[in-house]
């Protein structure tokens, strides 16, 4: 596990739910495929309303053109972060878009332990509302070891809720690595 | 101290004798069901964990309804189902229900009941939201992801955290205007999206248990709407007629102590409650129907696991019997065993099927279909900037299909008298 992970603020609004991180007509395409899931890049966060795209000032696509990859690596979110359906394409398309943590107000339970399990990204959660203190565009810097995420833009600091029981799934990688460092499954 | 039914039930299939909430318990799981969506990743990542040597746990607990993307000429949805076609074959697996048989049911969480698969007492697994809808008999069930549901296919085993639960306790009798929906519709306002994250929602009291088996399901299938990891609502009678009729599966009936500990107690009064409407763009933008009635409409929805239940159908025939609707109005049944009901159960002496027909209604194939939105030809699905009236559970932006429309979500009672006038209307004024 990095300790430090960095990069651009994108920053939402309150119940961003799985449609919108990506929407259903998208979940045909492979996963597995390595070009095909390039789409999952591509459209991620395409179901976001516009003026509610990378707030405070909205209208700013999450991702341009005609990449898979995103300028922004790190997500702020406001309550209740993935809720809606049950799709493991929603944090898996912010992986492939390039996003490494979100930090939220509060997520839905399915997608908190998608993002766990499945190793796609760690899912952060702040103890106060963060998305009307940080911009998107933002420079900032999370410190694993320390809870805390560095505002490089502003200079500010926010402590960061521990991870809790989860921290050894994500400190193995995924749900698997962790079922095999613990001997609950054979080692591939 | 006494436990909720939902922690007897997790402490049994974590093979202890309490569990206390907050605490994450290791369950052995009795069914794991997954669909043409999310079953096609999950495949490929337990073959991905688990080698070329990978091993179903057993092949009696899986099993596979596609049900989301089938009358679709979409390619890459036509492939997704191939997959689970051959993933079958090659696995000889006997519970896959193949599109285009005679074996296809329909919306995963209707056949799951109809196909026996819930059991009281029981803990089920599914690759997808709504899997909350079978706790309404009186048994564990809930939503995981592709990683997790490949983690129970080769294991048979998944951690959970044991929820807190939440009591929703009914009194009164139903009255005829009322339906299910407008109670999960009060209560999802009542307490947010995000009122019941990581807990269980419990539908309790003389109001509850006085609805049908279908009924019971639209409360427990609309947890998930307020973040709810389950919901569930003891079995009864009814329950146990409805499932020995399905299966021979052996059952344990669980109930909830007298002084076992709720997270929060709500209780509610059926006589006193109202038609119920979420407003455009969460369901729990609540409001009553009557504060919204006269709201212009492009189209009228009544289908999905929520919504598109032989009950659902009935409430509505019960309305558009002899009318026209001024609404295009799409019906789908969730289930084909629904949509056979269409032809025998009837109003009046006339079968729902007719009585749609001839109110001008257009009935589509059981699926999804439009409930999600799904490919661009979907039975149904939102164009524009349409504003619908809909039987099913979220109205999240674009979910139906299309980011500028807005949907209305309601009962089919609403639905259907919103139909005969072609703008939101109270179903008490065309009763
Ligand atoms: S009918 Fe709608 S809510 Fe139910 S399983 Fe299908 S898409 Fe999900």
């Amino acid at each position: 596990m990095e300790k430090v992970i960095t990069g651009k603020a994108f920053v939402l609004g309150d119940k961003i739910d799985t449609d919108q991180i990506i929407p259903a007509e998208h979940l045909v395409y492979s996963l597995s495929d390595p070009e095909e899931k390039k789409k999952y890049g591509y459209y991620a966060f395409s179901g976001v309303p516009l003026p509610e795209s990378g707030l405070p000032m909205g209208h700013k696509p999450f991702i341009k053109g005609d990449n898979y990859q995103s300028e922004y690596a790190i997500i702020i979110g406001g309550g209740n972060f993935g809720c809606g359906s049950s799709r493991e394409h929603a944090p898996f398309a912010l992986q492939v878009a390039g996003v490494k943590a979100v930090i939220a107000e509060s997520y839905a339970r399915i997608f908190y332990r998608n993002c766990v399990d499945g190793g796609f990204l760690i899912p952060y959660e702040g103890f106060e509302k963060l998305n009307d203190k940080i911009k998107t565009g933002d420079d900032l810097e999370i410190d694993i070891s320390a809870n805390l995420v560095k505002n490089l833009t502003t200079g500010d600091e926010f402590l960061l809720k521990p991870l809790g029981s989860v921290v050894s799934i994500i400190e193995a990688g995924d749900l698997f690595e962790y079922a095999r460092k613990t001997g609950m499954i054979a080692k591939g | 101290m006494g436990m909720t039914i939902t922690e007897k039930i997790l402490a049994k299939a974590a093979g202890k004798s309490r569990v206390t909430p907050g605490e994450s318990v290791w369950l052995s799981v009795d069914v794991l069901m997954t669909h043409d969506v999310c079953g096609p990743p999950t495949i490929d990542i337990w073959k991905r964990e688990f080698g070329p040597e990978a091993k179903i746990w057993d092949k009696e607990k899986l099993v596979i309804f596609p049900d989301h993307y089938i009358f679709t000429a979409n390619t890459h949805a036509i492939a997704n189902v191939a997959k689970l076609r051959d993933f079958a074959k090659e696995y000889d697996l006997p519970n896959y229900y193949d599109p285009g048989t005679e074996r296809y049911k329909g919306v995963c969480h209707m056949a799951l009941a109809e196909e026996g698969y819930n059991v009281p007492g029981t803990v089920l697994f599914g690759t997808d939201s709504h899997t909350c809808t079978s706790g309404a008999f009186g048994m564990f069930s809930t939503g995981v992801g592709n990683s997790d549901a490949a983690f129970i296919l080769g294991t048979g085993k998944i951690w959970e955290k044991v929820p807190e639960s939440m009591l929703f306790w009914f009194d009164g009798e139903i009255p005829p205007y009322l339906t299910a929906k407008d109670m999960i519709l009060q209560i999802i306002g009542d307490i947010t999206t995000d009122g019941a994250t990581y807990r269980a929602m419990e539908f309790a009291g003389p109001g509850v248990m006085s609805l049908p088996i279908s009924e019971r399901m639209t409360l427990t299938n609309m947890a998930i709407e307020a973040g709810g990891m389950n919901g569930i609502i003891e079995a009864d009678e009814l329950t146990e007629a409805y499932v020995k009729a399905r299966t021979d599966k052996s059952y344990e009936l669980f109930k909830s102590d007298p002084d076992a500990t709720y997270h929060s107690k709500y209780s509610y009064d059926l006589s006193k409650m109202e038609p119920m409407v979420a407003k455009p763009h969460s369901p729990d933008n609540k409001d009553t129907v009557r504060n919204v009635q006269g709201t212009k409409l492009t189209k009228c929805y009544i289908g999905s696991c929520t919504g598109g239940k032989l009950e659902d159908f009935q409430f509505a025939a019960k309305l558009l019997f002899g009318q026209t609707v001024k609404t295009p109005t799409y019906i789908v049944p969730a289930s084909t065993w629904v949509d056979q009901q269409l032809d025998v159960e009837t109003v009046n002496g006339v079968s729902l099927r007719e009585i749609f027909v001839k109110a001008g209604c257009t009935i589509g194939e059981s699926s999804c279909a439009a409930c999600l939105g799904g490919p661009s030809d979907t039975f149904g699905r939102a164009q524009d900037d349409e504003v619908i009236i809909s039987t099913t559970n979220r109205n999240f932006p674009g979910r139906m299909g299309s980011k500028k429309s807005a949907v209305y979500l309601a009962s089919a009672l609403t639905v259907a008298a919103s139909a005969i006038h072609g703008v939101i209307t109270d179903p008490r004024d065309v009763m």
